[in-house]
This record gives structure tokens, C-alpha cells and sequence, in this order.
């Protein structure tokens, strides 16, 4: 799959998305008002502007999380800008003004030097059409009845069916930081997969959007109708710049009877320089609520963000329905990550599956956090949790908060944990034959991964593991 | 000119001394056996010849093939065709063998300045290498030496090196944890793999290795120092008089060095 097809595809969708927002930046801070802006501004039904209120008044009554094993200093929701529009950063006139540090990752991951300058924010000039690949993907999605498109289109040419939906699994409500996103999100995606159809392509980001721009508080639902079958990814391997620190994102996705929802995440927000400066605050909220005989299974690759916090769950309500869960998640240098998943098994029968790999190297902390909840009608329910930890150096930190409730003793639930430290005799051994200590140590991780890498599509999981390599650089002398 | 010239070479593990001035040749063709008692550094001299970072040089030099072996790191030793056979081979976890043996032969070929393999290449180069140590295909699924018996780890090591065709194959105790089979097994594939461009060096503490591979000089290691050399015979000699017999009779070192 070609990126710079994408990236010339997002490129043009965010010239066609809505006008008059040219140098259109609302002033920092936020009230009721800047709520009904930017839900003007979009061009929104009333049911929304109504929902983010709601959201928003409901924020003002919570208070910011500080049970994840992460820290940093006051965030100042005044001081933000909430509406900014997408077409306002000026491009760098040449790939010569760009950080040097970042292209030496770009060609690292093999990524054209076209290519770079678009994910850098250089000027490029179209060479090619891109409006015909766009559409041309788009018809063919069109024949069998699905819609992918930005949540804002979706607001406007389906409002039904996001009215529907939206805040089905992630109510307004539901913590801190999904209620900020609902009451000021910017854009997202939006999927529906007709009952009975199998997506023919792997749903890709790339193809959507200004997911450059749209970054800080992207609102993405998916809905898959019964029998469908979709698989989405989200994310890049190359690391993103963004002006935002916060970036408090939330991800619903409903798969009704007999559906199967995949998500695949690959993360690479900036990290922040080696002392964590400069960094993503990755707050985000993701949930998948499973009817019966449905399947949701979340597979996330987190090597970005300085800070990460983030538990793709599932609500497994309908009997004999699965979710499954599969994470690698790198720190290095100060990173922080506090994530994991929440399994809620409410229906008979139900299963799920968790994979947990961590990686800390440097002064990077990581914690995994699980909850695995079997509800008293949920007779049968089955857990497997496996949850690995790797340490790269002796300044880093890993940490295992699994949490686990079980109210039917007929539930089977599993925990199996582990704590390695990458070895120097496993290093010497590689470089005996050949290798470098980078080689060395990526070789081995990917190793120590190899359970959830093999979950992720073939070509992002060959991005994954050469990501990986570049991001755990230095951590071994 | 000799593959490799060893001079009063001194290492240290911690803080304490192990070799102790080792000098050593070996040419182009040769088979080396380097025996001695437990102690005595045989398996330290193999690891600084490979580069290990846990042992520290502390005096004499290394010339490998006219360049200055201690001032380079272990890979590049690796790729300039130096291979150790560890004692105790290391398991990776999730690594296949077949996509790390391929990583390493590749490693080499770039650095002669040839041209990476890919996966279907390699596949009918491994078809040879894999009989020549009676190893199955499926062991190239597997993780690399996890799992696998103390025999069956052996035959991996030799499998390596029978993909990366060193110069100077460096076997450090292949025999100890292998029975009489196992044995034989490996021992073939070490003969098969003999060049007259090539040079062995045998770690072993017993003769019984040398049964099969038939080195051309035998050196005995007491206490950090090569205490006597010889041909052949000196090893069926050890055997039947043990080590005590070199550390009291024909070495000048004191009793009891070992």
C-alpha cells in the first residue's frame, strides 16, 4: 500500500472539507459558547449541539483522573484553543528546514523522500491525480452499501444512524476526558458495514482525511450491522508532529449480532525530546460493545505519546460474543504508559483474550492495566490473560495492576504474567553472528512481541517491527 | 601468513585473572585442540576471541587475518569470518531460526559486499546445510535453541556455521552434553566443513571429541597459560594420564595450578 497515495489523498480531502476557516482560530479557553461555535462553524444537526452541551456541562462537574501510574504538571483547559482550522499551518518552504533527527527516521523507515516532505509539512506539488484513487476506492466501498467518510460528513449525510449510535458505548459521561472530547471534538472517522457484507479492503486512515489536523480530539464510530465484517486501521508508523499536547481522543465501535469488528492502531505520536519535553498527552477513550455472537478484538502498537493512557475494552453483552485484545506498548527515554483493556462479560458464554507486551528502556515507565469483569448472568465466560513485561537497561519501570471480578462460578479466568530483562548474553550471542547491537535488540523484541505482531496485517506489521528497532535506538550500549 | 597469531594475551572476569599470557598460531588449514582442566580458561580464551564484553583484555595482542582483532567489535569480528560455537547456546524467544539464521547470513554477505538473499534463496541453501547436520526443516520454524535439547542446541550451532562458512570456527566444549550419536553427528558436519582456507580451533575437555575430529596440534591450558603443545598423540596421553600429569610432570607451572 502506497502512503504518498494517502497522504495526497488526505491532502486533498482537507481542501474539500469546509470552507471559510482559512485563519479561522477560535481564542483560547472554553464555555457553552465556544461549544455552540464550533458546532456552527461544522454546520451541525441540533441533536449535536445539544449532546456536546449536555458533554460539556457534565465535564464541567468531573474532575481530571489521577489514578494512572503517570505524571505530570496542571493542564490548563483555558489556555487551549479548541476550534482551529486544518489549513492554517504554513508549509516549510524546503525539506531543508525540516528537524534532521526526523528525517533521519523517515529514511530509516524507508519512507520515499516525496513522501517525507508531505509528512513534514513541506510544500509538495500533486504529482499525480489523487482525486481519482479517492473516488475510485470510494465507488467500490459504495457498491456494497458501506460508508467511510469524516464524522462531520457523516453529521451531515447520515445523521440518523450517528444519532443512533453515538455515545452508545462512550456516553458523554463516561470519564474526564471523553466528556471534553464529545463537547468539543473536531473530526474523526465514520464507518457503517451493511448487515451481511465483508469489507473487501482494510479501512485505512490514510485514505481518510486530515488526520494531521484533526489529531487533538478526533471522534471516530464504527458500526458494523449484523453479519458484517470490517477491518480498520488507524494510524502511521511515521512520527507525527502535532502543535497540541493534549490529545484526548475517543473511539466507539458497535458491532450488533454476529459482526466482527478488527482495530488496528499503530501509535507514534511525537514522544517528546530525550528529557520527555515537548511530548503527547494521549488521553484516549476506546470501546467496543459487542451483541451476540459478535466479535471485537482491538490490536495496538503504542511507541509513541510521552504520555499514554488509553484501555480499548469490550462489552461483551450478547452471549457467545468475543473480544479480544492485543498490545505492544514501548517506552523509552521518559515515556509513560498506563494502559491495558477492560473485558466486561455480561453475556453466556462469553470469551475473551488478552495480550499485554511491554517494553521499558531507558527511564520510560509502563504500566499495564487490566480489568476483567464477569457479570453474575454471564455463566460460562471465559479470560485468558497473559501479560509479558521486557526491560531494556536497569532505570526503567514496569508495573502490573490487573484487576479481576467474578460474580459466576462457572467463569474460567486466567492470568499469567512475566518480567524479563533483555539479556547481554542474548546480545553478544547475535553480535557473534553478525548482527548489531540494534539489529541485536529489535530482533529480540520483535521476538518477545511476536503473539500480537502476528495479529496486525502483514505489511503494518513489518512497519511495526522496524518501528519498534528505531524507537528502543540508544537503549542498549 | 598465519589466519590468526595469539601473543601473550591477558584477560580478567571481574577482578580476577584468567588468562594469563596465552600465546598461540594458527594457519590456514589447521585443526586446533585446546584442552585442559576445568578452570583453566579454555572457554574464556574461545569468549575473548569472540568478543565478549564481559571479559576484559588486559594485555598482549590478536592479529586476525593482518588487522588488530581486540580493536573490533564482535559483529564485525562475525563478518570478517571469525564464528563461535557457544557452550551453552542462548535462546530467542519468538525469533525463528530460519529468519535469524537468514539476518546473520545476510549480515556477512553485506559485508563482503554481496548481495542480500531472500527468503525463497535461502529456503534451497538451507536443503544442504540442514542434512549436513541430519536436521530437520521444521527446525527452522522453531525459536532459536528454545526448546531444543542439549543435542539438538549443539547441531544448531553447527548448522550456523555451516551457513556462515567462517574462517576461523571457534568450538567451545560442542561436545559436552552430546551423547556418542549426537556426537558423531556434529563432529561430520565440523569435517565436512573443512577448507584448506579454513582453520578450526577445538575447545574440549576430553579426548574423546578428538576421536572424530582429528586435530593436527593439541595444546594443553593450565592455569591461564598454554602448559605444553604437541601433536595428536598428547591428547590420547591426557587421556590415559589425566590432567595431573601436566600440571605436576613435564610443565614448569607448581602443583595444584588448576
Amino acid at each position: 500500500m502506497s502512503s504518498s497515495i494517502e497522504s495526497l489523498i488526505s491532502r486533498e480531502y482537507q481542501h474539500g472539507f469546509v470552507t471559510d476557516i482559512e485563519s479561522d482560530t477560535m481564542p483560547a479557553g472554553l464555555s457553552e459558547d465556544v461549544v455552540r461555535a464550533i458546532s456552527a462553524k461544522k454546520g451541525e444537526p441540533a441533536f449535536m449541539v445539544e449532546w456536546r452541551l449536555k458533554a460539556y456541562r457534565r465535564w464541567l462537574s468531573m474532575k481530571e483522573p489521577h489514578w494512572p501510574n503517570v505524571h505530570y504538571g496542571p493542564i490548563d483547559y483555558q489556555a487551549t484553543s479548541y476550534y482551529s482550522a486544518p489549513k492554517t499551518k504554513k508549509p516549510l518552504g524546503s525539506i531543508d528546514e525540516v528537524d534532521p533527527e526526523l528525517l533521519k527516521t523517515y529514511a530509516k523507515l524507508g519512507i520515499p523522500l516525496y513522501e517525507q516532505k508531505m509528512l513534514a509539512g513541506v510544500a509538495v506539488d500533486a504529482i499525480f491525480d489523487s482525486v481519482s484513487v479517492g473516488t475510485t476506492m470510494r465507488s467500490e466501498l459504495a457498491k456494497h452499501g458501506i460508508i467511510f467518510c469524516s464524522f462531520g460528513e457523516a453529521l451531515r449525510e447520515h445523521p440518523d444512524i450517528v444519532e443512533k449510535y453515538l455515545g452508545s458505548v462512550v456516553p458523554y459521561s463516561d470519564n474526564f476526558f471523553a466528556a471534553l472530547n464529545s463537547a468539543v471534538f473536531s473530526d474523526g472517522s465514520f464507518v457503517y458495514v451493511p448487515k451481511g457484507v465483508r469489507c473487501p479492503i482494510e479501512l485505512s486512515t490514510y485514505f481518510r482525511i486530515n488526520s494531521a489536523d484533526t489529531g487533538q480530539f478526533e471522534r471516530t464510530l464504527i458500526v458494523a450491522d449484523e453479519g458484517s465484517y470490517v477491518s480498520y486501521l488507524e494510524g502511521c508508523t511515521a512520527p507525527k508532529r502535532s502543535t497540541n499536547q493534549l490529545h484526548a481522543a475517543v473511539v466507539e465501535l458497535v458491532a450488533l449480532k454476529g459482526a466482527t469488528i478488527k482495530y488496528s492502531t499503530v501509535q507514534n505520536w511525537y514522544a517528546g525530546d530525550k528529557e520527555g519535553r515537548g511530548g503527547i498527552y494521549n488521553f484516549v477513550t476506546k470501546r467496543g460493545k459487542a451483541a451476540e455472537n459478535a466479535k471485537i478484538s482491538w490490536t495496538q502498537v503504542e511507541t509513541g505519546s510521552a504520555i499514554t493512557w488509553k484501555y480499548p475494552s469490550v462489552i461483551l453483552q450478547g452471549d457467545n460474543s468475543v473480544g479480544e485484545f492485543y498490545s505492544v506498548a514501548v517506552v523509552n527515554n521518559k515515556q509513560q504508559a498506563d494502559t491495558g483493556t477492560k473485558m466486561i462479560h455480561i453475556g453466556r458464554n462469553t470469551k475473551s483474550t488478552i495480550v499485554s507486551k511491554g517494553i521499558s528502556a531507558g527511564e520510560g515507565n509502563n504500566s499495564y492495566r487490566g480489568r476483567v469483569q464477569v457479570l453474575p448472568r454471564a455463566t460460562g465466560a471465559r479470560n485468558y490473560t497473559q501479560c509479558d513485561s521486557m526491560l531494556v537497561g536497569n532505570r526503567c519501570g514496569a508495573h502490573t495492576f490487573p484487576y479481576i471480578e467474578v460474580g459466576n462460578n462457572s467463569a474460567i479466568v486466567e492470568h499469567e504474567a512475566s518480567t524479563s530483562k533483555i539479556g547481554e548474553d542474548q546480545i553478544f550471542y547475535l553480535k557473534a553472528r553478525g548482527l548489531s547491537a540494534e539489529q541485536a535488540v529489535s530482533m529480540i523484541v520483535s521476538g518477545f512481541c511476536k503473539e500480537v505482531f502476528k495479529e496486525l496485517p502483514m505489511e503494518f506489521a513489518l512497519e511495526a517491527q522496524a518501528l519498534l528497532g528505531i524507537t528502543l535506538e540508544g537503549s542498549v550500549g | 601468513m598465519s589466519l590468526i597469531e595469539i601473543k601473550d594475551l591477558h584477560a580478567t572476569v571481574g577482578d580476577k585473572e584468567i588468562l594469563k599470557g596465552i600465546d598461540l598460531t594458527v594457519n590456514a588449514g589447521e585443526v586446533h585442540a585446546v584442552m585442559g582442566p576445568n578452570g583453566s580458561g579454555k572457554s574464556t580464551l574461545a569468549q575473548v576471541l569472540a568478543g565478549n564484553p564481559a571479559y576484559e583484555v588486559t594485555g598482549g595482542s590478536v592479529t586476525y587475518d593482518g588487522k588488530d582483532l581486540l580493536a573490533m567489535q564482535p559483529e564485525e569480528r562475525a563478518q570478517s569470518g571469525i564464528f563461535l560455537a557457544f557452550q551453552y547456546p542462548v535462546e530467542i524467544p519468538g525469533v525463528s531460526n530460519a529468519y535469524f539464521l537468514r539476518a546473520a547470513y545476510n549480515e556477512i554477505r553485506k559485508a563482503h559486499g554481496e548481495e542480500e538473499i531472500d527468503p525463497l534463496e535461502f529456503a534451497d541453501f538451507m536443503e544442504e546445510k540442514l542434512a549436513l547436520v541430519d536436521m530437520n526443516a521444521s527446525m527452522l520454524n522453531r525459536s532459536v535453541n528454545q526448546g531444543f535439547s542439549g543435542g539438538e542446541k549443539k547441531r544448531n550451532e553447527i548448522l550456523q556455521m555451516a551457513v556462515l562458512q567462517p574462517r576461523l570456527a571457534i568450538l567451545d566444549e560442542t561436545d559436552s552434553g552430546l551423547d556418542i550419536d549426537a556426537l558423531r553427528i556434529v563432529a561430520d558436519g565440523v569435517n565436512k566443513l573443512k577448507r584448506p582456507d579454513n582453520a578450526t580451533i577445538v575447545v574440549t575437555h576430553y579426548q574423546r571429541l578428538l576421536n572424530y575430529i582429528v586435530p593436527d596440534f593439541v595444546h594443553v591450558l593450565v592455569n591461564g597459560r598454554i602448559a605444553t603443545s604437541g601433536g595428536k598423540a598428547l591428547a590420547l596421553e591426557l587421556e590415559d594420564k589425566g590432567y595431573d600429569w601436566v600440571t605436576h610432570g613435564s610443565s614448569p607451572l607448581p602443583a595444584g595450578a588448576a
